[in-house]
């Protein structure tokens, strides 16, 4: 009783909080924090998968292409999708398409989260590192779809003048709820049960729990998500193009839940603040720098040398992540039990 | 006269051109403390595996109270009623004790996946009615003050006790223990037979084991099966089989030539 309560106050406190924030950051800052939620949208979906229920996968960039196209085309209204296609003349379907900004977002998600059972009636049915080749595989099928389809997805040129709804009420919103979801998951019989599949298959095979439909579920979970991640950043960006989603933002996720610690939402949750916040706050060393009156220069690409760095030692001193696979909560009870004895 | 639980009926398994397990039969009733003993390689294990559908036979049939269930998917035979452990503990390692016991809850908790996101009423009535079962089971087997700790972090005799507990979790009424007390001092062991004598009771099983530890053997069970190269060799009471000249010769080797 009291942990629901203290639960619902933090939850409260959080929307609050990204109000606040929405209502008094200026427009750069703004601009930041709307990142930082949806890579942690993304991120928190792709850990239930590789971290809670210990399936490599490298499918991230795919779903969120997907959420991104599909979201798009379902806000951009049907006359600016007839002068926005170069190419050749949009498909009849693509120009019914329409939809308000939630709705164009769970449809992605849903979307999403079917291709991903499609994918996961043949992948899961095999153990061992088939998910990693097939979702990689998978990423480069949408990105080569969205390029060499015109009709739909307007080319190489990809789609602009998408509605920006995406506000940080928005962003911050759905980062709240997907975070809660995350943790109500794993706090129930399926997220102990990932955990299981996790830690020892055959184990959990025994105890009578169906693996595959546990994998299946816990799949199609993270690409609804990040299908609706997606879906955000197309409306946030208002342009969106194959390029943007190669296999580098997986491999960016991929950072990121590996230094917030695998299975930890938590820790995912400070990591993304960490790397995306990091990657901004960098940028001083791309510029010309005076250290004790001698002049550097400028050099581009400085602040990821730096960042790299900072990384590698982070990853040194905290080899499971910076929280391991426990979440701040838990961290915390242990600490003060540790007091107490 | 109690009923029969499990019958293993002219099993043969062949790994290519290997036979581990031929032509067995063997019956274990309801209620029994059954051995099954042999030296290493005498096809215990594929045994268990077999019963528990992780292997299928190449002939003959296992029937679970009267009712066929070869070829049936392991993660439904536990649902039938049939609970094992392993040679080598295997827990989750990254989980609590309690953990442990509630994924052994994880069929008998009945809400679904939205109602678990959503935190509707039945989540929290059915955890908590999980919770208080699972709680009852580790005092079962006094393992209460361990609860929260991680499993990896206890003794190797509870760890074992904490497999048994999981497995037990799962409201099995045929429980396969492979090799429980391997490893473990004495006393140990004698803590284990006394805890196994009471799950017994308490939960109503059959069990069905495999040992080495002769001696905790012939404290257990009231039936024995002993295998040699997949054959069986002797069937009968275990304080016979310790003088039987074949299981002598199979697991000291044959002194007459020599």
């Amino acid at each position: 009783m009291k942990q629901t309560l203290l639960k619902t106050l933090l939850i409260i406190a959080s929307l609050w909080l990204v109000y606040l924030v929405n209502s008094t950051m200026d427009s750069y800052t703004l601009s930041i924090f709307n990142n930082i939620g949806i890579f942690a949208i993304l991120a928190l979906s792709y850990n239930l998968i590789n971290g809670v229920t210990g399936q490599f996968s490298l499918e991230p960039n795919g779903f969120v292409a997907i959420g991104a196209y599909v979201t798009a085309l379902f806000l951009i209204p049907a006359e600016t999708k007839v002068d926005m296609f170069a190419l050749v003349d949009p498909a009849p379907s693509v120009l019914a398409m329409s939809a308000g900004f939630l709705p164009a977002l769970l449809i992605a998600g849903i979307v999403s989260a079917s291709l991903a059972f499609i994918l996961s009636v043949p992948v899961f049915r095999v153990r061992g590192d088939y998910l990693a080749i097939v979702t990689l595989g998978f990423g480069f099928i949408i990105r080569i779809f969205a390029m060499n389809s015109p009709a739909y997805t307007n080319g190489a040129m990809g789609l602009n003048d998408i509605p920006e709804y995406a506000n940080f009420l928005w962003i911050g919103t759905i980062g709240v709820i997907t975070f809660v979801v995350m943790i109500h998951i794993i706090n129930s019989k399926f997220g102990r049960a990932m955990k299981a599949v996790r830690d020892d298959e055959d184990a959990a095979i025994a105890m009578g729990i169906n693996t595959y439909k546990i994998k299946t579920i816990s799949f199609m979970t993270s690409a609804f998500f990040e299908g609706i991640g997606g879906g955000l950043l197309a409306s946030f960006l208002s342009t969106i193009a194959p390029d943007q989603f190669t296999f580098l933002l997986t491999f960016q996720l991929l950072i990121i839940i590996v230094l917030g610690g695998l299975g930890s939402m938590s820790g995912t949750l400070l990591a993304t603040i960490l790397v995306m916040g990091g990657m901004e706050w960098l940028r001083f060393l791309d510029d010309d720098m005076s250290i004790f009156g001698y002049h550097t220069g400028a050099h581009p690409g400085m602040r990821m040398v730096i960042f790299a760095v900072l990384l590698i030692i982070l990853m040194l001193f905290a080899r499971k992540g910076l929280f391991g696979d426990r979440e701040l909560s838990e961290i915390i009870k242990s600490k003060f039990k540790r007091r107490d004895a | 006269m109690s009923s029969t639980a499990l019958t293993i009926q002219n099993i043969t398994m062949q790994f290519g051109g290997v036979t581990a397990i031929d032509n067995l039969s063997f019956e274990v009733k309801e209620g029994e403390i059954y051995g099954l003993i042999g030296p290493n390689g005498a096809g215990k294990t594929t045994i268990f595996n077999i019963i528990t559908g992780n292997y299928q036979p190449t002939k003959g049939d296992i029937l679970f109270h009267n009712e066929t269930i070869t070829g049936t998917k392991p993660n439904l035979v536990v649902q039938k009623g049939i609970a094992r452990t392993f040679q080598n503990i295997r827990l989750f390692k990254t989980m609590s004790v309690m953990d442990n016991i509630l994924i052994g809850f994880h069929n008998r908790s009945r809400y679904s996946y939205a109602e678990a996101i959503l935190r509707l009423p039945r989540y929290f009535g059915q955890e908590r009615k999980i919770r208080a079962e699972a709680m009852a089971i580790l005092n079962e087997f006094d393992l209460t003050s361990f609860a929260e700790h991680r499993a990896t972090d206890l003794s190797y005799g509870n760890q074992r006790k904490v497999e048994i507990a999981r497995a037990v979790a799962t409201d099995p009424s045929l429980l396969l223990l492979d090799e429980p007390a391997a490893g473990m001092n004495p006393s140990e062991t004698e803590d284990l037979s006394t805890i196994i004598h009471k799950i017994k009771k308490d939960f109503n099983l059959t069990i069905l084991l495999i040992e080495h530890d002769m001696k905790f053997v012939n404290n257990m069970c009231d039936l024995v099966t002993v295998l040699d190269y997949g054959e069986k060799i002797f069937d009968g009471k275990p304080a016979d089989a310790i003088v039987n000249e074949k299981v002598i010769t199979a697991y000291l080797g044959d002194f007459t030539h020599a």
